[in-house]
């Protein structure tokens, strides 16, 4: 769905991550780019140089905010502080829409910095849900979700990660950030076809699409964002849009990042299957 | 199990500090992790707890710099671990995790590697950096809002400013390593630049110990270090502090050997100064 009321009705086309080596590039070639996501926690601070930065950007760039942190599947209650600092940046950004993660990351006040996997219960379920509703109401922007990558499943799931990612956006009527290479990686670490997730995704409450690059280890698959998208994943993009329409569609670079050149590049690489559908509809 | 009660115990399991070759403590509980045909369930389990506990290490690492200059990298590699295993992050963001090190490190003065003041002289100084790198600014009062000081005036710094008080000079040192690990010179004067501060480290740490009032600053989204007389330091303390002017400057040279009417010509000095670099503002503002 190019626009959608989870993506503020826009149509954004295919955007970047804004990354801190290529804000020079950025200021002084001036790029042509359709949107850059940025990662909100990176902004949420009082002053200096990251709001200054941000503030150019905003300047000549439509940009959209991804979280990391609002830990929405934690047991325990929303930061406030967390929330507080969010608003503001919301304010700044004026992001169409709000994106984080459908997992935990913190416990009794101590935090992991990391994206830890559900356990894929009701329980689960309805309180994350509870707490994307929450946050929506305070920020008063529409809020997507998005799959994470895993490692590890827990005995107590009762049900699939696809069923669960429908149950906790049914449950809070909100959006959905579809990662198609975490489809991938954690098909592959957990044995599933990543066709059967794809399949099950509501269209309609796809507000957004990330594509990235892993690595693989003996064992397992590792969500590293440090290399282009390989093409399972990109056929897996291709189906995706082909379900969902053309949508809002970012590459996510985060290690060994090269030039800005080469990963718009790769990012752009997502226009012949954005384009596919329109013309097959036409 | 409930959410909570499965949270808690994958939380307490991956955030045990890893044992050597960098494995998970086998004594982690794991049973609630599904094992799959190619890992068990502790395997399963140390994907996360390594990622963890890197990551923190990374973030430290980076943020403390000088820190590792003057302990070296296995002391401070046991530091890290230790405070991390002691003090857990408590904030959505890493840009806070070393706010609780200095303290830590005066309850556990043996991890120092013989060298505590100068430890903690760079910690403080290098968790003012962070501070002074994104605090907030206030709008500054320039030279023409300074032309009428009475007494009863209340001003105020700009909240990014931090002003702190050293034993050795850790400023120098920091500026050494900073210079050496931005890659700003060749390969081969990054390392002659690691090998001065190494040397530098070494010659510090034999200092006899003396006060250095230091404001840490920034300009241009830079942070930088600005020695300061230890009346300039006391005045500009007294106003953080909410003092007014006439009081600020009572209490911060009261104490002063220096002549009245020098000590006069400097505070006009340090006012002129102050309002070029921008580091005063409107009292109340934040």
């Amino acid at each position: 769905m190019p626009a959608n009321r989870f993506n503020g009705f826009t149509d954004y086309g295919i955007g970047v991550g804004l990354r801190i080596p290529h804000y020079q590039h950025i200021l002084e070639k001036k790029p042509v780019v359709s949107w850059f996501e940025i990662i909100s926690e990176n902004y949420m601070v009082d002053g200096g140089r990251p709001l200054a930065m941000l503030d150019r950007i905003l300047e000549q760039y439509r940009v959209v905010q991804h979280g990391v942190a609002a830990y929405f599947g934690s047991a325990e209650r929303l930061n406030r502080e967390h929330l507080r600092r969010l608003k503001t940046l919301v304010k700044r950004t004026k992001t169409p829409w709000l994106t984080d993660h459908l997992c935990w990351g913190s416990v009794d006040g101590r935090y992991s910095h990391d994206l830890l996997p559900m356990p894929y219960t009701f329980e689960a379920a309805k309180l994350t849900a509870r707490k994307i509703r929450e946050t929506r109401a305070y920020l008063e922007v529409p809020i997507a979700v998005e799959n994470v990558s895993s490692y590890a499943e827990f005995h107590v799931s009762e049900m699939t990660e696809w069923e669960f990612l429908n149950e906790v956006v049914e449950r809070a009527d909100c959006g959905i950030l579809l990662d198609v290479n975490n489809i991938y990686v954690s098909s592959r670490n957990h044995g599933f076809d990543p066709y059967d997730y794809l399949n099950s995704v509501p269209p309609e409450r796809v507000a957004q699409i990330h594509i990235a690059g892993h690595s693989k280890f003996a064992k397992y698959i590792l969500d590293t964002h440090d290399h282009p998208v390989i093409d399972p994943v990109w056929k897996l993009y291709e189906h995706a849009i082909r379900r969902v329409g053309p949508t809002a569609t970012l590459l996510e670079w985060d290690d060994r990042i090269p030039s800005f050149d080469e990963v718009h590049a790769e990012a752009r690489k997502a226009e012949k299957y954005v384009a596919a559908p329109l013309v097959v509809g036409s | 199990m409930t959410l909570l009660a499965l949270q808690r115990r994958m939380a307490a399991a991956l955030m045990r500090p890893l044992t050597a070759g960098d494995r998970v403590d086998p004594r982690a509980p794991a049973e609630y992790i599904k094992p799959n045909d190619r890992l068990t369930s502790l395997e399963r389990l140390e994907i996360y707890s390594r990622s963890y506990w890197y990551r923190l290490f990374d973030s430290l690492y980076e943020d403390f710099p000088g820190l590792r200059a003057v302990l070296g990298q296995r002391a401070f590699q046991r530091v890290a671990q230790a405070y991390l295993a002691d003090c857990p992050s408590q904030s959505f963001t890493l840009r806070n995790l070393g706010s609780r090190l200095e303290e830590w490190l005066r309850r556990n003065p043996t991890y120092a590697a013989g060298r505590l003041e100068l430890a903690l002289d760079m910690i403080r100084l290098e968790w003012a950096h962070i501070e002074a790198f994104d605090e907030k600014a206030e709008k500054p009062l320039g030279p023409e809002d300074l032309l009428e000081l009475g007494p009863g005036l209340r001003l105020d710094l700009q909240p990014y400013i931090r002003l702190i008080e050293l034993r050795y000079p850790v400023d120098d040192l920091r500026v050494k390593v900073n210079a050496a690990a931005t890659g700003e010179h060749s390969t081969a004067s990054n390392t002659v630049l690691r090998r001065k501060a190494g040397g530098l480290v070494k010659r510090i740490s034999r200092m006899d110990p003396k006060n250095i009032f230091l404001a840490v600053h920034r300009h241009d989204f830079m942070v930088y270090y600005r020695r300061l007389p230890a009346e300039e330091f006391a005045l500009l303390g007294a106003l953080r502090h909410g003092l007014p002017m006439g009081l600020a400057v009572e209490s911060a040279l009261r104490d002063s050997e220096l002549p009245i009417e020098h000590l006069r010509q400097q505070v006009e000095t340090w006012f002129a100064a102050w309002a070029e670099l921008g580091w005063l503002c409107p009292h109340g503002a934040r």
